[in-house]
């Protein structure tokens, strides 16, 4: 009798707290999310990794205000580990595509919608992201309002399509506008670093200084990564304190 | 070309040559033959003509914009408004027109204007292929025109040149009441039509296959959310005549007829046949707010102009295999709203900006890709920019180099990857030699250089120094 009754219990509460959970709109909870498989970046997100439907945004650091080169390869790279199409919206047509492709993205995959002002970016990436079933909708942004990260993000909550925005301004000077606030659920800074050392001359895998400065319902935390592999992948580079790809190789030569 | 009107033979068209030769339209068909020894007589045929003028006034329809009827015995009128972004605005637009025209051997005279007696005016006096009367100057634009521009009766032309009247500019700032005590409203009518002061609607020309639903209205209608509706239902009536042709549509208009007698049309295309009744409500309803319902709307109309036959067809079973998302409705959406919409092929060039072109986003899935085993930069510069650089020479990579004003010195580099000239592209290319690249600076970051020539050959490049590309 007891034991129905305490049964009875946790159903209403559990029923309970799904309600106060689809009227919070959690998006992690019924979208789930894209690991990186690196467990120290996973650790620091909520959920363990990016959110589906949801907003991210990513920026580069340095010159990479202005190119997005680095913030670019990276969301190709978290792009490439989702399934189904990829909407890039942008306005400055200069994305070299066998560079994406080398970090796992098919070409078949990938529609651009080029338009010539910001808002035809923003009302594509809007429209893209309540048609549902894409594996992400990528926009290359200058200015992302108030108004405009929210509707996106309501967007991608509605059809769990992740939104992932990359900011890139015309001048270095005014990328201070990154410290606007915007509705977006993480908030990146990708810039890039010296790559790794190796016995002979030449340019070794790259590396990115990976920021994570906002998190909804998480802490801040930054990562010293290794840029994507051919599958998208990030890998954590462990720097030279400890026996890392790189230094073990140049013993090994020496 | 010779016509007859009762026992009255004359020119009706002439050629470049007989131009030259003095004949013209218009003159008695003796007096041609007398003025050239020899001269070619064609009768004309006004039934073929005509024929033919329909022929393409309905092949415009499908191609231009949604409103296009027959203009006279020679020429094509067309409603642009809300047509022309779709290929890139009025210039671009009358450019392809005339091209497309010139590519069939034949010559169009093309005019944008603010009316349609405007326009045909000014495609019959210019001399050039095309002219745009920008919005509002229609008065500058024709003032100057004669007056057998009007689209009159020859009759009343006559006798106005009698009169003395040779010009558009002077009859219209001729008081209008003597005007029209003698030769009858039919004047001011025009005079008002060319200048926009009354509504001349046009009347879309048809053929019996078009596929054509529509709806009127008892009263007026104009809320949003009626129009909505009744689009909707009408979609709906559409589909089912498209089902029973075993047909889906690739163009569709909606023309919506106002009381006050103007025409407004809203063109929405696909890029495959569709049957759906949900998508082609995204398509229209993203633009019905453009409507603009004035006093009221009398009836709605759509047409499929161009349709293709679309079968059923079996759909697999997504038990096992992972259900694809079907994105050409998005594609769709997008192209109606006037984006450039692509996506990337490879090419086989090892030349970086001819190694990428853009297909046509629906293209089939394709199935060759890049050669991976190269670094690639992530943002291509449009034009490779000139940079210094103090390099060892043939083969060693800058030790430093400045670009846009920012000198930065070499750290780690890569290369040279040596990509020649595609001799059978030009012939300058014969002996070029790029050799690219990958360089790092102090911070970290990453760039693709190349020097124009291999270094020892000045037939292969100028040895300058080139930034080509940003690397992630």
């Amino acid at each position: 009798m007891t034991a129905a009754r305490a049964s009875d219990i946790a159903d209403v509460i559990s029923d309970l707290r799904e309600r106060i959970s689809a009227l919070e709109g959690l998006p992690g909870k019924k979208a789930g999310c894209l690991a990186f498989g690196v467990p120290e970046i996973d650790a620091a997100l909520p959920g363990g990794g990016l959110t589906y439907g949801a907003l991210h945004e990513f920026a580069g650091g340095g010159a990479g205000t202005v190119d997005g080169a680095a913030a670019a390869l990276c969301v190709a790279g978290i792009a490439a580990r989702t399934h189904g199409p990829i909407v890039w919206c942008l306005t400055r047509p200069d994305l070299f595509f066998p560079a994406l492709a080398q970090v796992g993205l098919h070409p078949d995959r990938v529609i651009f919608v080029e338009s010539d002002k910001d808002d035809e970016v923003l009302a594509n990436m809007e429209e893209g992201l309540s048609f549902g079933g894409l594996g992400a909708v990528v926009g290359e942004l200058v200015r992302l309002p108030m108004v405009g990260s929210r509707r996106l993000q309501l967007a991608a909550e509605r059809t769990g399509t992740m939104a992932l925005a990359v900011r890139r301004w015309r001048r270095q000077t005014e990328a201070h506008d990154f410290g606007q606030p915007t509705a977006s659920t993480t908030r990146w800074r990708v810039s890039v670093m010296p790559s790794d050392d190796l016995p002979v001359p030449g340019v070794g895998q790259a590396r990115w200084f990976l920021e994570l400065m906002r998190s909804r319902a998480g802490e801040c935390a930054e990562f010293l990564v290794r840029a994507c592999d051919d599958q998208g992948r990030l890998n954590l580079s462990a720097g030279s304190a400890d026996g890392s790809y790189s230094s073990r190789r140049s013993r090994h030569s020496v | 070309m010779i016509a007859k009107s009762g026992s009255k033979r004359w020119v009706s068209a002439a050629d470049v040559a007989a131009r030259k030769a003095g004949v013209h339209v218009g003159m008695p068909a003796a007096k041609a033959q007398a003025l050239f020894r020899g001269l070619m007589l064609v009768d004309a045929q006004p039934a073929a003509d005509a024929l033919a003028l329909e022929r393409i006034t309905l092949w415009a329809l499908t191609k231009y914009s949604p409103i296009v009827a027959v203009d006279g015995i020679d020429g094509i009128v067309m409603d642009t408004e809300g047509a022309d972004h779709l290929q890139g605005g009025e210039l671009p637009m009358v450019t392809m027109i005339a091209n497309q025209f010139l590519a069939k051997k034949l010559t169009a005279r093309v005019a944008v204007a603010d009316t349609w007696g405007a326009a045909h005016a000014c495609a019959r006096a210019i001399s050039r292929e095309t002219v745009i009367v920008p919005v509002g100057q229609t008065v500058r634009a024709v003032e100057n025109l004669p007056i057998s521009l009007l689209r009159l009766p020859p009759k009343i032309i006559g006798d106005l040149r009698t009169l003395g009247f040779q010009r558009i500019g002077e009859l219209a700032n001729t008081a209008r009441a003597p005007l029209t005590l003698r030769f009858g409203p039919e004047i001011g009518r025009r005079l008002d039509q060319m200048f926009g002061r009354a509504a001349e609607p046009i009347d879309p020309i048809r053929s019996p296959e078009l596929i054509e639903v529509m709806r009127a209205f008892a009263e007026p209608i104009g809320a949003a959310e009626t129009i909505n509706k009744y689009v909707g239902r009408l979609i709906i009536r559409l589909i089912e005549e498209l089902q029973k042709s075993g047909l889906g549509v690739r163009r569709a208009d909606l023309i919506v007829e106002k009381v006050d007698g103007t025409r407004q049309a809203i063109r929405a295309g696909t890029v495959k046949p569709v049957r759906d009744v949900a998508w082609l409500t995204k398509l229209f309803r993203d633009r019905t707010e453009k409507i603009e319902p004035g006093f009221g709307i009398e009836k709605l109309t759509l047409v499929a102009v161009v349709v293709e036959p679309l079968e059923e067809r079996q759909k697999a079973s997504s038990l096992v295999e992972e259900d694809v998302t079907d994105v050409t409705p998005l594609i769709d959406i997008y192209g109606n709203r006037g984006q450039r919409v692509y996506r990337m092929a490879p090419v086989a060039s090892d030349v970086p900006e001819r190694s990428v072109q853009r297909i046509a986003a629906a293209a089939e899935p394709i199935t060759v890709a890049w050669v991976g085993h190269w670094r690639r930069p992530v943002r291509l510069l449009p034009r490779p920019e000139l940079i210094t650089a103090i390099a060892l020479m043939p083969d060693h990579p800058p030790a430093s180099i400045t670009w846009r004003g920012k000198r930065r010195k070499v750290i780690r580099a890569d290369g040279p990857e040596r990509i020649f000239g595609e001799w059978w592209q030009r012939d300058a290319e014969m002996d070029a030699v790029r050799d690219y690249f990958v360089i790092e600076d102090e911070t970290g970051e990453r760039l693709w250089v190349f020097r124009a020539g291999d270094g020892v050959d000045p037939e292969t490049g100028d040895h300058r120094w080139f930034c080509h590309g940003i690397f992630a």
